[in-house]
């Protein structure tokens, strides 16, 4: 399908480039009169090997899957002909126990599908379950609840970016940027406690307020943090090998992105300007002031660059929320559905009575059934939950971006060699956790 | 019961007579280096191999005990490291790549959900990695902290340094048993649970 | 960059006096505006649209099962509604015996910045079939394979039509059924004998052995097994 030409400026001191930006590799002879040329290409090649395709297993455990994706590709050659996948290798029943458990007690489920996501699918949670009780969360809280969902941003990112460079070749981005996500797991342990699959939301509020020097130490981390973006953007987007290795692969039109049902960061490289947080905005996105990358080729390169800018674009928000967290209290004032603070629930007979219903039973929405959408770093990440008046919910369904990105990829591997397999792949920024559930 | 060992299984740390100067020094040998340089398999499926990369990353450096060469390929691998929920789709592909591990092979149980099943009590997960493979060393947590991988690990170094090459029964090669009764219904978890209730009715769908 | 490029923007076809996309705020439980798509579906199709409601901003519209492609496709084709993106396709299966099974798609437009829930309900003891929108929506795919693996629904016209999250030969059930209990049907050892009994190297569908000269080269015992009628499972 025609793509759009486009020039890419590469850094280098010799060129041995063709019009691709691919090393060109010509081997030389000497002809009679002692000069070097280039050798001609012979006539015939080995003797006909069309007509063999081969079977190739890919995982399901494999260090460029980035988890258990299994991938039978056929082969002819090294190109891919076709390329089966198959999933629920990490299928672990979340939807079955949303069923077995109260609202609150799901939280701690959403940190573990999209593991590299936990705050913005713990955040994406409680704004479903509020709109399904139908609570309206204090200014603070949303705000809060912004700096969490870009954070949770970044922190995804650099996973996709250390990963995805680990797989085309380069090992020392990978150690710069989790240095930075150490910092970020820093902030957490600092606000929640845990680094990693933190539960930091609670129906009506979250778990815990921020302690004192926390908005200093995110606004060091939000200070220092662009400098990495630089340097590690410095050491792959001009860089021939990179370049050469990302540009023209597994590209998906716009039509074809929407048709396959992408999202996110895929979507938007193929031409698509869909963002949540600016078509059907929540957690008041639309006050905030962020541009939204938008590719040209929807190729593995122009995926890169909009993840790479969504990077500084959460970095812009985060600078956003931290002049405008206001005071006041974080969670809502409802003993329905918010704990008491411990020491009234062991000295007042009413909170107590409040804490008691809460826990053992839980408290219950109305019956009704709401779908709440969120821009997770790897696109529309959606919960859906149905009430029947009961504290457990009747379902709960979880819209997988991942799941319907790694659809398309036997679309986007076809024609192209086994080595772009693993870095088509990788640009899709898929999580096991989330696609298998 | 008790935690004493019964002194059939436990092997003995007083050299035997005939073993001799030789034999221990060479038993210390072979076994700093196996401790020093255990090359893990990551088996990462889940958050645990989040919290895996990042003890391997600059901040907690599993250089330092000589860990930092992944081997993706179990037939170059010593330790396998199970970091992550295992489904029961996911079970045979565990069991295959340890068998395919050579000796000496140990493996590490990272994360409650490789141990135990984790919060996952359903019919999807493993109910730990032990009823797939032999464990060695349990690591407690969801997702445990680089901190408590790291000293898991040194807990297994340990227990490499322990070794003896004249115990012969070290490196048999175990499946686990086949027969055993695993199932417990709700119906006799909730009467275990009385007489304080088991207030989250962990498999009752209603109130 | 060349000129000739143009991003697909949301919200293109939105009249250009329309409020800009902002946080709803305060949601009914019931009531409130529509999508105009409802109003739309009931002039086109009349009495295949079995009921419109608004819970929670979002508009429902349950539509009769024979005509759900139709509707599906004149939502994506028409130029007025542009639903050109299939966002979920799931079911709900209700604790009350009495209450059917619903499938459940979220379309969205683009275009329109529109959301759209139709369901189709499928009452207890009736055969659970639906239409599959595959032919609209290439997302329909692995979803509605999901959707069949947990509720066991069948989507009829879905080219591929097998179990996606757990293996093929899964012998306990579906597992997002209510009468499934949430520790599985069979005992933790006879999930682990099963499990385990699995060989991973026989796991390609016949699909995939169907690359032809790749069947000449399975191992013998491979083929006697597949032979003697052994699933390839997947």
């Amino acid at each position: 399908m025609p793509t759009t030409k486009r020039t890419v400026e590469v850094d280098l001191s010799t060129s041995g480039l063709d019009a691709q930006g691919r090393p060109v590799r010509v081997p030389l002879v000497t002809d009679d009169r002692g000069n070097v040329v280039p050798m001609e290409a012979p006539d015939a090649l080995e003797p006909d090997l069309a007509g063999e395709h081969m079977l190739i297993n890919i995982g399901p455990q494999h260090p460029a899957t980035h988890g258990v994706l299994r991938l039978v590709l056929e082969l002819d050659g090294e190109t891919v002909v076709r390329c089966v996948p198959h999933i629920g290798y990490l299928h672990c029943g979340f939807e079955k126990i949303g069923e077995y458990r109260t609202y609150n007690q799901i939280i701690p489920w959403t940190d573990r599908e999209d593991y590299l996501n936990s705050p913005g699918n713990n955040v994406a949670f409680a704004l479903g379950a509020e709109r399904l009780f139908g609570i309206e969360i204090t200014e603070r809280c949303k705000v809060l609840r912004v700096i969490a969902m870009e954070l949770s941003r970044v922190m995804s990112h650099l996973v996709w970016w250390g990963t995805t460079c680990i797989d085309i070749g380069a090992f020392t981005p990978f150690l710069w940027l989790f240095e930075e996500r150490e910092r970020i797991y820093e902030l957490f342990d600092m606000w929640i406690g845990a680094r990693l699959t933190t539960s930091l939301t609670r129906v009506g509020g979250m778990g815990a307020d921020i302690p004192d020097g926390w908005m200093d130490k995110l606004t060091g981390f939000v200070r220092s943090f662009p400098k990495t973006i630089d340097e590690a953007e410095r050491m792959l987007s001009k860089n021939a090998v990179w370049v050469g290795r990302t540009i023209g692969l597994g590209v998906m039109s716009a039509d074809e992105a929407l048709n396959y049902g992408l999202s996110g960061p895929m979507l938007r490289a193929s031409g698509v300007a869909y963002d949540v947080r600016r078509d059907f905005p929540y957690l008041d996105y639309e006050t905030y002031d962020f541009d939204v990358p938008v590719g040209t080729s929807g190729d593995v390169y122009d995926r890169y660059l909009v993840r790479v800018e969504e990077l500084r674009q959460s970095v812009r928000i985060l600078e956003q929320a931290i002049r405008r967290l206001p005071d006041g209290p974080v969670n809502v004032d409802d003993h329905r559905v918010v704990l008491p603070p411990k020491h009234k629930a062991t000295s007042d007979m009413e909170s107590m009575i409040h804490h008691f219903k809460q826990v053992m039973e839980g408290p219950r929405p109305p019956i009704g059934e709401c779908y709440v959408a969120v821009e997770s770093p790897k696109g529309e990440k959606g919960y859906y939950m149905v009430s029947d008046g009961t504290p457990k919910p009747v379902r709960w369904r979880i819209r997988p971006p991942s799941f319907v990105n790694l659809s398309a990829i036997p679309k986007m591997v076809e024609g192209h060699l086994l080595s772009d397999v693993i870095a088509i792949n990788a640009s899709i920024d898929i999580v096991m956790g989330e696609i298998d559930r | 019961m008790g935690l004493t060992p019964s002194p059939e299984s436990a092997v003995s740390y007083a050299p035997v007579s005939q073993e001799g100067w030789v034999a221990t020094k060479l038993d210390f040998l072979v076994n700093w280096a196996r401790a020093n340089s255990l090359w893990p398999m990551p088996f990462g499926t889940a958050c645990c191999a989040i919290e895996f990369m990042a003890s391997a990353a600059s901040d907690f450096d599993l250089a330092r005990f000589g860990m930092e060469r992944m081997s993706f390929s179990p037939r170059q691998a010593d330790v396998l490291i199970c970091a992550g929920r295992v489904p029961f789709k996911l079970a045979p592909i565990l069991r295959r790549i340890w068998q395919q591990m050579p000796q000496p092979k140990w493996a590490i149980s990272m994360g409650a959900c490789a141990s135990s099943g984790g919060m996952f009590d359903n019919y999807a997960v493993v109910q730990g990695i032990d009823t797939i493979i032999p464990v060695d060393v349990y690591v407690p947590g969801c997702p445990p902290r680089p901190e408590g991988l790291i000293y898991g690990i040194m807990l297994l170094q340990e227990k490499v340094k322990k070794e003896r090459a004249a115990d012969k029964t070290l490196r048999n090669e175990m499946d686990p048993d086949p027969k055993s009764q695993l199932y417990i219904p709700p119906s006799l978890i909730d009467q275990i649970s009385e007489p304080f209730g088991n207030s989250v009715h962990q498999t009752r769908s209603s109130l | 960059m060349s000129n000739a490029f143009q991003p697909v923007v949301a919200g293109s076809a939105c009249a250009t006096d329309a409020p800009a996309p902002a946080t709803p705020r305060n949601v009914p439980l019931a009531g409130g505006d529509a999508n105009p798509s409802a109003a739309a579906l009931q002039r086109q199709f009349g009495d295949a649209v079995a009921g419109t409601s608004v819970v929670r901003g979002e508009t429902n519209v349950v539509v009769a099962n024979a005509r759900l492609l139709d509707v599906v496709r004149w939502l994506h084709d028409d130029p007025s509604q542009r639903y050109e993106y299939l966002s979920d396709v799931t079911a709900v299966e209700f604790r009350d015996p009495e209450q059917p099974i619903e499938v459940v798609w979220h379309l969205r437009s683009l275009a329109y910045r529109q959301f759209l829930r139709l369901k189709v309900e499928l009452p207890r003891g009736a055969e659970l079939t639906v239409p599959s929108i595959w032919t609209v929506y290439a997302s329909a795919d692995w979803m509605e394979r999901e959707c069949y693996d947990m509720f066991g629904i069948t989507f009829a016209g879905h080219p591929d039509l097998r179990r996606i999250l757990m293996w093929e030969d899964y012998r306990e059930g579906f597992p997002l059924r209510k009468d499934f209990p949430l520790r599985g049907r069979f005992s933790r050892s006879e999930q682990l004998r099963q499990a385990l009994a699995a060989n991973p190297e026989a796991r390609y569908s016949m699909e995939e052995l169907s690359v032809a000269d790749a069947f000449a080269d399975l191992p013998t015992e491979m083929r006697r097994r597949l032979r003697a009628g052994e699933k390839a499972g997947e």
